[in-house]
């Protein structure tokens, strides 16, 4: 079982910069997920502008018939999201702690440039580690 | 009134013991400024060789400062004149001091007399950060082997120090290993003393 089908982040200006596949039933090729992303990133914007009420962050969870997605968005305009089985709970606490990892292990590495793909071993070991966690938490919920 | 009459007044400020200083900082702030030091030390170089041997350097200021200080705060002005005392106490007081704990472990070197090892499992300064495959075997942990040289050279036993990764079996990421290589007359005069 697969509860998380996918995970993406993308910088400030809708590029892709980091993408993990979870299971295959949502699986796309590289040109897939650069397009979704930048589509993301403009939907995003434009749910922003469309907001009835002033003040809207734009939106944060897009519910279909066959997956959910969560979305993220931190202070500096970095989204996560992450596309999953529909229903599935929690999704902004492991959202929270993935922008964690990556205020970790890839803001504080030197050797990263920001807005860039993202190539930390360290952060791809804990996101690993996280998952899995998460995963065995709703196995035991 | 408790306490009342223990507190000594010092009338100069001389004769004021050291204080034992503020004895943590945040970590997320010395890792983006670690990360900063070593951002710029790469724009102003064009090879990796000469990287490291820059975070040496930053690492050799500090290593002589905490030296100074540490021997007056903890060992009343007094410091190691024999080898393996100023090893167990880079080993120890040096790393309580500057990473909170004890070093994981000091040995001797197998293949050579003059080497010794100082190895951590995971070292502070490398927690958040990852090598891109393209550096090769470069570690930031020249910073600490730096700061391991500036406290032995100034402590009279000059020695070349580098820092390695050393692959351990059974585990995902490699342990950092402090490779100390001291001068010839540093063991001369050890031998002397007996």
């Amino acid at each position: 079982m697969a509860a998380i089908y996918s995970l993406y982040i993308i910088n400030k200006s809708g590029g892709l910069i980091y993408y993990k596949d979870y299971g295959s039933a949502g699986r796309m090729d590289t040109n897939d997920t650069l397009r979704l992303a930048s589509l993301w990133h403009s939907m995003h914007a434009i749910s922003q502008q469309l907001s009835p009420v002033s003040g809207c962050f734009g939106v944060e969870l897009l519910e279909a018939d066959t997956f959910d997605l969560h979305c993220f968005q931190s202070l500096t305009g970095t989204k996560f999201f992450v596309v999953c089985e529909p229903g599935t709970q929690h999704m902004e606490l492991l959202l929270k702690h993935i922008y964690e990892l990556y205020t970790d292990y890839v803001l504080k590495n030197p050797f990263y440039e920001m807005e860039m793909p993202i190539r930390c071993e360290l952060f791809d070991i804990n996101l690993t580690q996280a998952v899995q966690k998460d995963r065995v938490a709703l196995l035991g919920r | 009134m408790i306490g009342v009459g223990k507190i000594k007044q010092y009338s100069n400020v001389l004769d004021k013991p050291l204080s034992k200083g503020k004895q943590e900082v945040s970590l997320s702030a010395f890792a983006f400024l670690f990360s900063e030091l070593v951002q710029y030390n790469q724009t102003q170089v064009d090879n990796i060789a000469e990287l490291e041997r820059r975070l040496e350097d930053a690492g050799y200021s500090v290593g002589a400062r905490v030296l100074e200080l540490l021997c007056h705060r903890d060992k009343g002005n007094r410091r190691e004149t024999r080898l393996l005392g100023i090893l167990s106490f880079v080993h120890s007081t040096v790393w309580k001091v500057l990473f909170g704990k004890v070093a994981d472990s000091l040995e001797k070197g197998t293949e050579h007399e003059d080497e010794y090892m100082i190895s951590e499992k995971e070292l502070l300064v490398n927690r958040f950060i990852s090598i891109p495959k393209d550096m090769g075997t470069f570690n930031c942990g020249a910073f600490v082997a730096g700061i391991v040289r500036g406290v032995l050279d100034s402590a009279g036993f000059p020695a070349v120090v580098t820092a390695h990764f050393v692959p351990v079996e059974g585990q995902l990421r490699p342990r950092t290993t402090i490779l100390i290589k001291f001068a010839e007359e540093v063991l001369r005069r050890e031998a002397r003393l007996g």
